[in-house]
């Protein structure tokens, strides 16, 4: 037992921990000064502003489509169902970078729309727009796919119950069920959240990298890396990560609650 | 549901929800992905297969599946062995440990590249420089796709009945024959879907291999990594045959595991 206690801490530390402690030590290496100066430029704050405008927008949108989406497959009978119910992992099958080609596709100069949203004078590829759209596709799964497992476990009993009584649907949804998936919507949420923040390959194609105007916190890591400027990209690195901690904690706890509720 | 009186201002609202459900899936997934698979056929079959038996596309879809199918082997073993510890194993700190598994799905990739390359890049402290190596790739994926097969196997053993261990056990088997006779054959649904889920992030993984693969085409050059180069090129149409291609493996990998899971 102690052999494989030791293959596998040593593992994870040695793919994990000790790496992330090394950026951490290589950001501060030269001071505290000199990394807090980096990630407080006009430029790196745009970046996090941009990154944290993603998940603003992204992160609601999926929400309100997974909760709508898991209600439909675990409570309605529809034709297609088994259909709808497989699409929806696409977006896990899909390469980032394939992502963002799809969208240069559709909005680029030559692409299906890219006449009529010029025309209009609208622009999405190298623009903030498309990288929302490519943060959304990235992100689309996670809050249906950790919703519909909580619906199928607390069956329909209660909201039976609700109904007989006379409760509208909107009341047994806001009373009833809403209350009894908050755990693995919250859960959704969180992933949805991560992964938007981290989004690299899928914005990477279509932002552009104009430092400034669309680049977000993961492109101006690798600008930084790229631009032989090591403290600016390990300091980048380090909020990222602590905005990855944040959300291991909020993990953490959503899990405890709901093993304490099971 | 069904047993349930007829409820008309909720059958009203299925087709429209459901409507819109449809419309959001189709805008931000399936328009797009027909557009690429539109600019793959653009040219006709003939230049499809131009463009993916083009030598540096060979070379990056071998490489990709070749790394992505170590990887999943290597996540099968040690994310067995490591679920293994958590859930039959006590120690101080395994709660923190627990937590660490999640890391890799919290962490930008783009930060998980950088971390590795500061460990095992040119200026490491610990003298081995794997970057722009296939080794470094593979360290890469290894980090991205660590959760998977964890977190599949782990609440799978949580449930696992012990008595028909200690049963063999008590008859006379050893511990690598009880596991590999009795706990194996259990988890391996389990380990099925989350060795299927990495290898499908394997496959398209991009963000934490672009700095320390070095994108050397013909050697470290993944096909993610290829794509991109591609568009940069103007290429479009052959950016668009090879993501055809690694689209396509990973939605049948990924069909192929529901099946098998099901069983």
């Amino acid at each position: 037992m102690k052999a494989l206690r030791f293959t596998a801490l040593g593992y994870l530390a040695a793919l994990i921990l000790v790496p992330v402690g090394v950026i951490f030590y290589r950001t501060f290496e030269r001071g505290v000064d000199a990394a807090w100066h980096s990630v407080t430029t006009p430029e790196a704050q745009h970046a996090f502003w941009l990154t944290l405008l993603m998940v603003v927008i992204a992160v609601p949108l999926n929400t309100l489509f997974g909760v709508t989406t898991a209600l439909l497959l675990e409570r309605r009978r529809f034709r297609g169902k088994s259909v709808l119910n497989s699409l929806i992992d696409l977006p896990f099958a899909v390469s980032p970078v394939v992502v963002g080609l799809a969208l240069i596709l559709l909005y680029g100069r030559t692409g299906w729309f890219g006449d009529w949203f010029a025309d209009h004078g609208i622009r999405i590829i190298f623009s903030v727009p498309g990288m929302v759209l490519a943060t959304i596709f990235v992100c689309l799964p996670f809050v249906v796919r950790e919703v519909q497992p909580v619906l199928r476990e607390i069956g329909t009993e209660q909201e039976e119950a609700a109904r007989t009584l006379g409760a509208s649907p909107a009341q047994t949804f806001w009373r009833i069920t809403l209350p009894a998936i908050r755990l693995g919507v919250g859960y959704g949420v969180v992933l949805s959240t991560a992964r938007a923040l981290g989004e690299f390959g899928a914005v990477a194609v279509v932002s552009g990298h104009i430092s400034g105007v669309t680049e977000t916190a993961t492109l101006r890591v690798q600008d930084r890396f790229e631009s032989f400027d090591p403290v600016g990209a390990y300091s980048a690195s380090v909020v990222l990560a602590l905005m990855g901690a944040a959300v291991l904690l909020t993990m953490n706890i959503l899990e405890r609650r709901r093993r304490k509720v099971a | 549901m069904a047993s349930l009186p007829a409820r008309p201002a909720i059958a009203a609202r299925v087709p429209l929800a459901g409507g819109v459900v449809v419309l959001y899936l189709s805008v931000i997934v399936l328009l797009p992905l027909a557009a690429v698979t539109a600019k793959a056929f653009d040219g006709g079959l003939g230049e499809f297969w131009e463009q993916v038996t083009q030598p540096q596309a060979v070379a990056a879809l071998k490489l990709t599946i070749g790394v992505s199918l170590i990887v999943t082997a290597i996540n099968v073993v040690m994310g067995t062995l490591i679920a293994w510890v958590l859930v039959r194993d006590e120690f101080r700190g395994k709660g923190f440990v627990n937590m660490l598994i999640d890391l890799p799905f919290a962490l930008p990739t783009i930060v998980a590249g950088l971390t590795l390359l500061a460990l095992y890049g040119s200026r490491s402290p610990v003298g081995l420089n794997v970057a722009y190596t296939r080794v470094g790739l593979a360290m890469a994926l290894l980090f991205v796709t660590l959760p998977f097969v964890v977190r599949a196997v782990q609440p799978t053993l949580q449930e696992v009945d012990r008595d028909m261990e200690e049963a063999a056990a008590s008859l006379g088997a050893g511990p690598w024959t009880t596991f590999r006779r009795i706990v194996l054959p259990n988890l391996r649904p389990a380990i099925v879907a989350g060795s299927s889920l990495a290898f499908a992030r394997a496959l398209g993984e991009f963000g934490s291999v672009v700095l320390i693969s070095g994108n050397l085409p013909y050697k470290t050059e993944v096909g993610s990594v290829y794509i991109f180069g591609q568009i940069e090129n103007d290429n479009v149409t052959g950016a668009a045959a090879v993501s055809v291609v690694l689209l396509l493996a990973a939605v049948l990998l990924l069909a192929a595991a529901g099946r098998i899971g099901r069983r």
